[in-house]
């Protein structure tokens, strides 16, 4: 998958001389934007590479959720549910069978990617549209959290702990604390999860699924097949969510039922893209920068705060509060988001 | 969202005693609930061996559940007349608890008295909520109108946690008691909340149904463009309902103040709780919110028999996505075109 990111049409391209195709465009910036990320945690000092990470892997939800309920637009409020797959998956695999996380990774993606058909298929079947759709999947997504907390084989309300290693491997998916390498493979992870994204934007299944979202009923009239293509839809959203949540359970070594499929699971994928700009390819990518470095900058006056805000010490809660104040802000303002709000300038 | 106008404030169209197909179907909807009820109750029999811990439990889910009925009935009023699916009822309820609590220990006085001011207080803020954030947004899309109620859901509990801390807080109802009800203990804190919030929700009720506003919401409900064209202003009654729809949160957090550990997330619970009841009660439908509240709380203690302790809350999701699925239009509501 990497490949395509890295290699592919950057320097193809620049041989032929007709414009490049929008696709191709996007993907040829996605190729700069990783190559200039690529040295980022050999500069940064530990706690930003840190921070660094962490706004990956806000990226790889907000992708996964953005090409469900941005390209698709049906609005899920509950992506916990991909991305506890994902994670619970990986952490099960490995705790119990000692099974590589890559390989769990595949498996959880696999796993959310049915669930996701299967409450997609009857969402569909019945006709949810609109809120009464975002609060089903909400209550899936509760649902699999009370499930997990009180099945065993899930270690209920304690979750999984992932076994250390005494040595580096990338085949097991663990690094020295504070290497550059857990950096790289999120980067991988999210620079294919965009790309993807592009490809399957300007695809033809892409086009029917923007088609549907527009007007359903005109796109089923044409023959559209409607139902397949929402579920592909889904599908691919939740295996990108799922990524997340193996990787964040690689990372941080730890997963339980709140941090799997909590409801601010879910807020954490749609507020990066409600920032950026939904249904846009790099609303995710510069919502997840501005999120992520947010919860950097709210930690950092948590620990030390300026005089007058000296109450704060110790307080929980800020960091949220800002995002919370943001994403109003922006939905009253700007209500396509950053990215969408300054395409619509430049296209005028 | 389809235009959702039922029950209370739907305006009367038929004259009541002619029995139609549509009562039929009632009728028929509110046995098939009732045969529900009756065979999970037995089933709930079985599984425990005691009649003694069901009617305990059928006592306790009845009380508990003229809450949840007082809370839905603010969700569904602000659904119905306003069309916005309000993410931050919860938390809103979760700020008049605090309101309460704060009032509780900085004067000590009575906790049921603190209705006094965490009911106009709530009327104010969500008064000040519409106007602020949420008026403009009414024709656009639903996803504003949700993502805003949830950035406020986001904002006021993490506010709350910032202020007051995570740690859980008590208030103790002076002079609370239990009384025996053929076998089953009910606590005098539990009856207090029950009668109520029945009480509040007939006064609303009456308000909707007999006074002049009433029938402007409803008008608007009904009718947004034909309410403008005869005089009302609609963005006023908006706002009005929405106050009152908050209100309600007020109401019930002062009520509920002393039955409830009180955390700046307690709100979380029972925001789900509420959705549940609205759509089963059928969403804007007030009445339908009494009953679906009575039937929820039934529910979620039925199913800690089954289930035991901490999944209280599958039960009621179960309960949801099938009337999601099956019936959208709730149990009681009437089919929309």
């Amino acid at each position: 998958m990497s490949t395509i990111t890295i290699a592919g049409p950057a320097g193809a391209e620049k041989v032929k001389a007709p414009p490049l195709r929008p696709q191709n465009r996007q993907l040829a910036i996605l190729a700069v934007l990783v190559l200039i990320a690529i040295p980022l945690p050999l500069i940064l000092p530990p706690a930003q590479g840190a921070v660094a990470v962490r706004i990956l892997i806000f990226l790889l939800m907000a992708v996964g959720w953005n090409i469900m309920s941005g390209f698709g637009g049906m609005f899920s409020f509950g992506h916990a549910a991909y991305f506890g797959l994902g994670a619970y998956t990986s952490a099960y695999l490995l705790v119990k069978h000692n099974v590589s996380p890559w390989i769990g990774m595949v498996a959880g993606m696999a796993v959310a990617a049915a669930a996701a058909v299967v409450i997609g298929y009857f969402s569909f079947r019945y006709k949810l549209q609109g809120a009464y759709f975002a609060l089903a999947t909400f209550a899936f997504a509760e649902m699999l959290r009370l499930v997990v907390t009180s099945s065993a084989f899930a270690n209920k309300a304690v979750g999984f702990t992932v076994p250390l290693i005494p040595d580096s491997s990338l085949w097991m998916l663990q690094f020295e604390a504070d290497s550059p390498a857990y950096f790289w493979v999120a980067l991988v992870l999210a620079g294919a999860a965009v790309a993807i994204s592009i490809v399957f934007l300007h695809s033809r299944a892409g086009k029917y699924v923007t088609a549907i979202r527009d007007d359903e009923l005109a796109a089923s009239s044409l023959g559209t097949p409607v139902m397949r293509h929402k579920l592909m839809t889904v599908a691919l959203s939740a295996a990108i969510t799922a990524v997340a949540g193996a990787f964040y359970t690689q990372y941080y070594l730890f997963v339980n039922p709140e941090l799997g499929f909590g409801s601010s699971v879910s807020i954490q994928a749609i507020v990066p893209v409600v920032i950026g700009g939904i249904g846009t390819i790099w609303g995710p990518v510069v919502g997840a920068i501005i999120v992520g470095a947010l919860t950097d900058v709210t930690a950092t006056l948590l620990r030390t705060p300026p005089e007058f805000l000296g109450f704060l010490q110790g307080r929980s809660g800020l960091d949220v509060v800002l995002y919370a104040v943001l994403l109003i802000l922006i939905v009253r303002l700007l209500p396509k988001g950053i990215v969408g709000t300054i395409a619509a300038r430049w296209r005028r | 969202m389809t235009n959702t106008t039922q029950g209370v404030l739907t305006p009367e169209v038929s004259p009541p005693p002619k029995k139609t197909k549509a009562d039929k179907g009632f009728l028929g909807r509110a046995g098939v609930v009732g045969g529900v009820l009756v065979v999970a109750i037995v089933v709930a029999l079985l599984q425990s061996g005691s009649g003694l811990v069901v009617w305990q439990s059928v006592v306790t889910g009845i009380l508990t559940g003229g809450l949840y009925g007082l809370i839905a009935m603010g969700l569904t009023l602000i659904f119905g007349v306003l069309d916005i699916v309000n993410f931050a009822h919860g938390a809103l309820l979760a700020v008049a608890m605090f309101i309460s609590f704060g009032m509780i220990s900085a004067t000590g006085m009575h906790p049921y008295l603190t209705l006094v001011i965490a009911i106009p207080a709530l009327f104010l803020i969500g008064a000040a909520v519409h106007r602020g954030l949420l008026s403009g947004t009414g024709g656009k899309s639903l996803e504003n109108q949700l993502l805003i109620t949830l950035g406020l859901s986001l904002l006021l509990e993490n506010g709350l946690l910032m202020f007051f801390g995570a740690e859980p807080k008590t208030i103790a109802l002076p002079h609370d008691f239990q009384f025996p009800l053929l076998g089953a203990v009910v606590a005098g804190s539990r009856l207090y909340a029950f009668l109520g919030a029945i009480l509040l929700g007939a006064l609303l009720y009456w308000l909707l149904r007999r006074t002049r506003l009433g029938t402007a919401i409803r008008a608007v409900a009904a009718n947004g463009p034909g309410a403008e064209l005869v005089g009302i202003n609609v963005r006023r009654i908006h706002t009005l309902t929405f106050a009152i729809g908050t209100a309600c949160a007020g109401a019930a957090a002062a009520l509920a103040g002393p039955l409830v550990t009180v955390t700046p997330t307690l709100g979380e619970q029972f925001n789900i709780t509420a959705f549940v009841v609205v759509v089963l009660g059928g969403m804007g439908n007030v009445v339908g919110a009494l009953v679906g509240g009575l039937l929820i709380g039934l529910v979620e203690q039925l199913t800690t028999i089954y289930l035991g302790g901490q999944s209280s809350l599958l039960g009621v999701f179960v309960v949801f996505i099938l009337v999601l699925f099956l019936r959208p239009q709730g149990l009681f509501g009437r089919k929309t075109a």
